[in-house]
């Protein structure tokens, strides 16, 4: 977009247009001369070319470097950006400063009063995205963020990946300067693209370029909407640098669209009386449950249905659906006797019922199934409607029985009011009796976990069983919320923890892609702060390693988390692989001089991640590899973050 | 290492003279290296006690013959390995290092395993 002239008398558009003009004019040769060209052309030289070169004043006017601009009068364009943004309630705004939005950086800041929304500092851009990730998780309401359009979006787009595969709104807004006659030279250009959004395209809900104000406002009110109507996820704006920049013109007055929530979609009325008929006639209904509850209503409402059928009921931890001190809770075997399965928001249905091992001849894995074959498939999933091409998120193609392209939360109640109309009356008795059996099963599972636990109780480098359980000692009456624990391999808090508040347990990144764990902490630890809750992050040391500037982001905004570091110094999802490759092609694994597969270990030297937290701000303590030290250091930590600080314990541990 | 396959005939007889030569004695101190250095210790824990990614072999680790031809013969999760980067002397050590790993308490009488 071409930049207005500041002064509305006369356009930077209409301006330079007439230089062209006036350059292009005098170009031109006088009459004679050029029919006397024409002449001398026809005969000896050779033929000119269809354009001819700028005179002096059109390359000036096209290459120099602009002059700065007049000072802007009116209404500057950002600051009407600005009342749109603050119609939305968007509470904060984290981001790595950047040229290309300077001016609703500025708008925001001066015109806006760093209010609704507040910017937060950060140093990467992917940790601002999974600031905002992890924020939604727990708020239920989405942020936006600012970023250069190209080097910023590039390092955003990883974090939009996680989203748009966790299926949270995030608005991400990249700055760019499309105008190629009037943007600075230099650095700049090489930060402009044509089109931004292409870069996240594939993994964002929707994107849009606005040319105008009103265009503004329409785009911004509609990503918002689009991010939060199931299934949610990324959008994207890019934000032209003139348009920011500019005053809004003599009499312009654009308006801003009301936001009304959109319905989430529900499942259609004859699919949940059939799914009702399949699972209230059913001798084993087993549910499955991934992302299907977003807030406390959801997982009661899941409970609910459960206990009506007296149903089991696994949960993936895409978020916390059911609560793992209910006797249903079973582990993800239960599928085996199911003769009804009920998926609800699966990210991977295919592999719920099915069983892949990386250990077949010739590098092809096994595929098992882990289901009989009659069982009856019904899937409810919002996911469904929003499939795209290139990124292979959508997993393998399930065949099902019942398939409701529909949110599961919302559809939950017909479904439960359709089973409670369709269960026989002579298959009441049946139906309770296997909640004894499941209450049996529940308790023998929990003695089997406990004493599990128990192995390895006194080891060094610490048991990450033992860890858990300290941890907990000293949360335990408080309202907490596990923030993250991601890259972590070992699920003792899930085991062990009574998680029954959907804001116990936030899920993991969902695209899988490494560094989530600790911005994402970040973010979600915000929200908690402003809910009075304390956050813990059990944080993994590679996830942190990936840009671990986001520590500061917390202690500069004074956002309180008990971090743990899950210090086990090595990438050990990636140790088993090269271990793998090496006794498949019957070769020693070469181990270096470290412990693990050369490329896997993070030893030699050993990071100190207390150092690295208190250099930014953070109290901490470390490296604690002897148990009987844990629980004081606990204790002081705790301390710690009640009285509103972030505090990191660098704990050595067990790989797993 | 869970046992939930039959093993091949091969593979057995290769566990059964390997557990009944009695050629040399397993070292449990050569074993805890053996262990590590093969990498077991990166699923199983430096302890065996088992994890997210493989299950507890100790304490009281499956007999030799049932060890020896998992190792030679999963198509588990685990991938097996070969006599050439896994020798059965090594094997065998990391055998009798299992053994020697102790009992657990019963967690009833670990205060913080019943909060």
């Amino acid at each position: 977009m071409a930049r207005k002239h500041p002064r509305p008398e006369v356009s930077r558009r209409k301006f330079l247009a007439g230089a062209a003009v006036a350059g292009a004019t005098t170009a031109l040769a006088p009459p004679a001369a050029k029919a006397a060209a024409a002449t001398d052309a026809s005969i000896t030289a050779p033929r000119r070319p269809s354009a001819l070169p700028p005179t002096m004043q059109v390359a000036i006017a096209e290459t120099a470097t602009p002059k700065e601009l007049p000072r802007i009068g009116g209404v500057p364009g950002s600051d009407f950006m600005v009342d749109v943004i603050k119609t939305l309630d968007i509470k904060y705004l984290p981001s790595n400063p950047a040229s290309s939005f300077r001016a609703i950086h500025e708008s925001l800041i001066n015109y806006g009063g760093n209010k609704m929304p507040e910017f937060l500092t950060c140093a990467h851009e992917e940790s601002a995205v999974a600031m905002a990730h992890g924020y939604f998780k727990v708020a239920g309401k989405p942020l936006m963020t600012l970023c250069h359009g190209t080097v910023g979006l590039q390092h955003a787009a990883m974090a939009v990946y996680n989203a748009w595969c966790d299926r949270v709104p995030v608005i991400v807004v990249g700055g760019n300067d499309l105008d190629a006659a009037h943007r600075p030279p230099g650095v700049p250009t090489i930060h402009s693209a044509q089109d931004i959004n292409a870069l996240v395209r594939d993994f964002t809900k929707w994107d849009d370029t606005p040319v105008s104000l009103q265009h503004f406002a329409q785009s911004f009110v509609r990503a918002y909407k689009i991010a939060m109507t199931p299934p949610y996820g990324p959008v994207a704006i890019s934000l032209d640098a003139g348009l920011q920049q500019e005053p809004m013109r003599n009499g312009e007055k654009p308006y801003i669209p009301r936001y009304v929530p959109t319905s989430p979609p529900q499942g259609d009325t004859g699919a949940v009386k059939e799914a009702a008929r399949l699972l209230a006639n059913a001798q084993n209904p087993v549910i499955v449950a991934d992302r299907a509850a977003r807030s406390e209503n959801g997982v009661r409402l899941l409970v609910e249905l459960a206990e009506l059928l007296q149903a089991q009921v696994i949960d993936q931890g895409g978020r916390m659906n059911f609560p793992n001190t209910h006797y249903l809770r079973r582990p993800p075997t239960a599928v085996g006797n199911a003769d009804v399965v009920l998926g609800l928001e699966l990210t991977d249905f295919w592999a719920t019922v099915n069983a892949y091992i990386d250990n077949g001849e010739h590098g092809v894995g096994i595929n098992t199934s882990r289901i009989k074959p009659e069982t009856k498939l019904i899937s409810i999933n919002a996911s469904e409607l929003l499939t795209k091409a290139n990124y292979q998120d959508f997993q393998r193609f399930q065949s099902v029985d019942v398939s409701m392209p529909a949110d599961a939360e919302a559809t939950l109640p017909a479904l439960i009011e359709a089973v409670k109309a369709a269960i026989p009356a002579d298959r009441k008795a049946a139906i309770e009796k296997r909640g004894d059996a499941a209450r049996k099963a529940y308790a023998e599972q929990r003695e089997r976990t406990k004493q599990a636990a128990a192995l390895a109780w006194d080891a060094s480098p610490i048991s990450t069983a033992r860890m858990s359980m300290e941890i907990w000692a000293q949360i335990k009456d408080l309202d907490w919320s596990l923030v993250s624990v991601s890259g972590v391999g070992f699920n003792w808090p899930n085991r062990l923890w009574p998680m029954e508040k959907h804001y116990h347990w936030l899920g993991a990144s969902g695209g899988y892609g490494v560094g989530y764990g600790a911005p994402a902490s970040v973010g979600a630890a915000l929200a908690n702060r402003d809910l009075g809750r304390f956050s813990v992050n059990i944080q993994s040391d590679g996830d942190l390693m990936y840009a671990p500037g986001v520590l500061w982001t917390a202690a500069r905004h004074k956002i309180p988390q008990l971090a743990v570091m899950f210090n086990n110094r090595g990438y050990h999802q990636e140790v088993m692989h090269v271990q793998r490759l090496s006794n498949f092609r019957n070769r020693v694994a070469n181990l270096g001089n470290d412990m693990g597969p050369i490329g896997t270990s993070i030893e030699n030297p050993d990071i100190e991640y207390h150092k690295l937290a208190e250099s930014m701000g953070w109290w901490a303590k470390g490296p604690i590899k002897d148990p009987a030290q844990l629980g004081p250091a606990l204790k002081e930590a705790v301390a710690v973050v009640k009285s509103g600080q972030p505090a990191l314990l660098n704990v050595w541990t067990q790989p797993r | 290492m869970r046992l939930v396959r039959s093993f091949g005939p091969a593979a057995l007889a290769a566990g059964l003279a390997l557990g009944c030569g009695g050629a040399f004695a397993a070292s449990a101190e050569k074993g805890k290296t053996a262990y590590t250095q093969h990498g077991c210790w990166q699923c199983h824990g430096m302890q065996a006690q088992g994890g997210l990614t493989g299950p507890k072999l100790a304490p009281d680790p499956i007999p030799i013959e049932a060890f020896t031809a998992f190792v030679r013969t999963t198509n588990r999760a685990m991938p097996p390995y070969s006599e050439a980067i896994l020798p059965n002397d090594d094997l065998a050590d990391i055998h009798a290092y299992l053994q020697t790993i102790p009992k657990p308490a019963d967690y009833k009488s670990i205060p913080l395993l019943n909060q």
